[in-house]
């Protein structure tokens, strides 16, 4: 298949491009979720962005708040940002980065005038944005500027077979045309940590993958009660086949095909090194993954699923696909790619990532995925540790 | 193509995994390689359920599992070709 060299996009002041034009309402922190709903409550074309956060946290747990709420806003998926908090000093540290993209972006702090006034100088702003990015057209953008994030989850035998070795497909096929590719989910590469490692391009990006996984298995042996064997695999991944942690991780890692890594990005650390393919160290969990990897920038998401997980994220489509046939049909309201053929033998993974290609840019192009046309925004911030 | 019980990662594997509902004893098996697109036939041993995995060769133990064309676990328990491979007899090198 010839893979088109351009996609419908919205480019944006810094030069990237965003595959949809959200205008959302980003609170700072968890008690200022109550203005930021009731602005996009108020103001339609507008989204708000609640999360459980924001206060009295330190240190890199801190840092790490900060990078994901100015990575969401500077995402090319966002047109344009309204930031509200508590207080002026870290809400104005968010906008100050934000604006550096050059997208409209304002804040408002609710300390000292309280919620409904707030609301109602909040939902002027957010009008005048709206409208201003309701007039923004999409425009022949090329395939480049596409940024692609992946992660699978309730993943199965099949996807290990079938739905992540056809990511792997697609990445094998897009990586050459200078798209941006991220893979994560530092705890389930054990057991697959060497010959990951080997995929750096480089002997920094292998050596700072080595330790960003050392870390990890750290804090698993300090804070696990058992050596984990009762948990990895799952009693439901041995049931379904699956017999050591080994053959999980390398169905996992089945998604990154025959492509070398660049870089190991922090969690939510935008990549700088140019196109190709990076690892962000994530947790495992799909909401914080997929929040992370938005935060780092990218503007699409490939999520391959066995038993099949529901996940939708805010401002990053995400495309669901399975190889698993019951999925594909008693769920099919959540899976964007069927790709349950290839088991039966009626479809090979050459002609799987095809598909994938294609559903990619029809996504990227402003189909609706089945995340988005069912509501799911799982916009979840990953936690290090205890605030003080 | 219709009829492929087997699917097989890699050449190298010494496991394929059942892709269809169930295989039974003494059933002849269709194995599809994916990595070259190449068929390859067996005789199971053992029923083995869609998703479980199937012994390529006689394996001893301490022999090394590979499926991905990588290291998955050590053999703990010999495995005639056709058996059923699973926590049973195999386990990761890992913890």
């Amino acid at each position: 298949m010839e893979i088109p060299k351009t996609f419908l996009g919205y480019k944006r002041e810094d030069g990237r491009t965003g595959t949809r034009n959200h205008v959302i309402i980003l609170p700072v922190d968890d008690i200022s979720n109550a203005c930021a709903e009731a602005v996009a409550n108020n103001i339609k074309g507008t989204i708000a962005l609640p999360h459980s956060y924001g206060r009295l946290q330190f240190g890199a747990d801190l840092e790490l708040h900060f990078r994901t709420m100015i990575g969401t806003g500077k995402n090319p998926n966002v047109a344009a940002v309204i930031v509200i908090g508590i207080e002026p000093k870290w809400t104005k540290r968010i906008v100050d980065a934000i604006a550096t993209t050059g997208k409209p972006v304002e804040g408002f702090s609710i300390e000292g005038v309280g919620d409904i006034d707030t609301i109602a100088r909040v939902s002027k702003k957010a009008q005048e944005f709206s409208i201003w990015a309701s007039e923004k057209q999409r425009e022949e953008r090329p395939i480049s500027d596409l940024w692609i994030s992946v992660k699978c989850g309730e993943s199965d035998t099949t996807s290990g077979l079938a739905s992540n070795p056809t990511v792997g497909n697609l990445m094998d096929k897009l990586e050459p045309l200078g798209v941006h590719l991220c893979f994560g989910e530092t705890s389930e590469l054990t057991g697959a940590e060497t010959v990951c490692e080997k995929r750096g391009k480089t002997p920094e990006a292998q050596e700072k993958f080595r330790k960003t996984w050392s870390s990890y298995n750290d804090f698993i042996l300090k804070e696990a009660t058992d050596d984990l064997s009762e948990s990895q695999p799952t009693a439901g991944n041995i049931a379904g086949g699956l017999t050591t942690i080994e053959e999980k991780a390398f169905g996992n890692f089945q998604k990154i095909g025959g492509c070398k890594f660049i870089d190991v990005l922090e969690p939510a650390e935008e990549p700088t090194k140019g196109p190709g393919l990076y690892f962000m160290d994530t947790s495992s969990a799909a909401a914080e993954c997929v929040t992370l990897q938005a935060a780092g920038g990218f503007n699409l998401h490939l999520f391959p699923t066995g038993q099949g997980n529901i996940i939708g994220n805010p401002i990053e489509p995400v495309v669901k696909l399975t190889a698993n046939p019951l999925t594909a049909s008693t769920m099919s309201e959540h899976i964007d790619v069927d790709v349950s053929k290839i088991l039966s033998r009626e479809m090979n993974l050459d002609e799987a990532g095809d598909e994938l290609i294609k559903a990619t840019i029809k996504v990227a192009n402003g189909r609706l995925t089945c995340a988005e046309a069912l509501g799911h925004r799982e916009f979840v911030m990953t936690k290090l540790y205890r605030s003080a | 193509m219709a009829g492929t019980d087997i699917i097989i990662h890699d050449e190298k594997d010494n496991v394929g995994v059942v892709v269809i509902e169930k295989i039974t004893p003494k059933q002849d098996c269709d194995c599809w390689i994916m990595e070259n697109d190449k068929s390859v036939k067996i005789q199971s041993m053992d029923e083995i359920p869609l998703g479980h995995k199937i012994a390529m060769t006689d394996l001893n133990e301490g022999d090394t599992i590979l499926k991905y064309g990588h290291d998955i676990g050590k053999v703990v328990k010999s495995i005639k070709k056709g058996e059923h491979v699973h926590v049973h007899n195999v386990k990761t090198k890992k913890w």
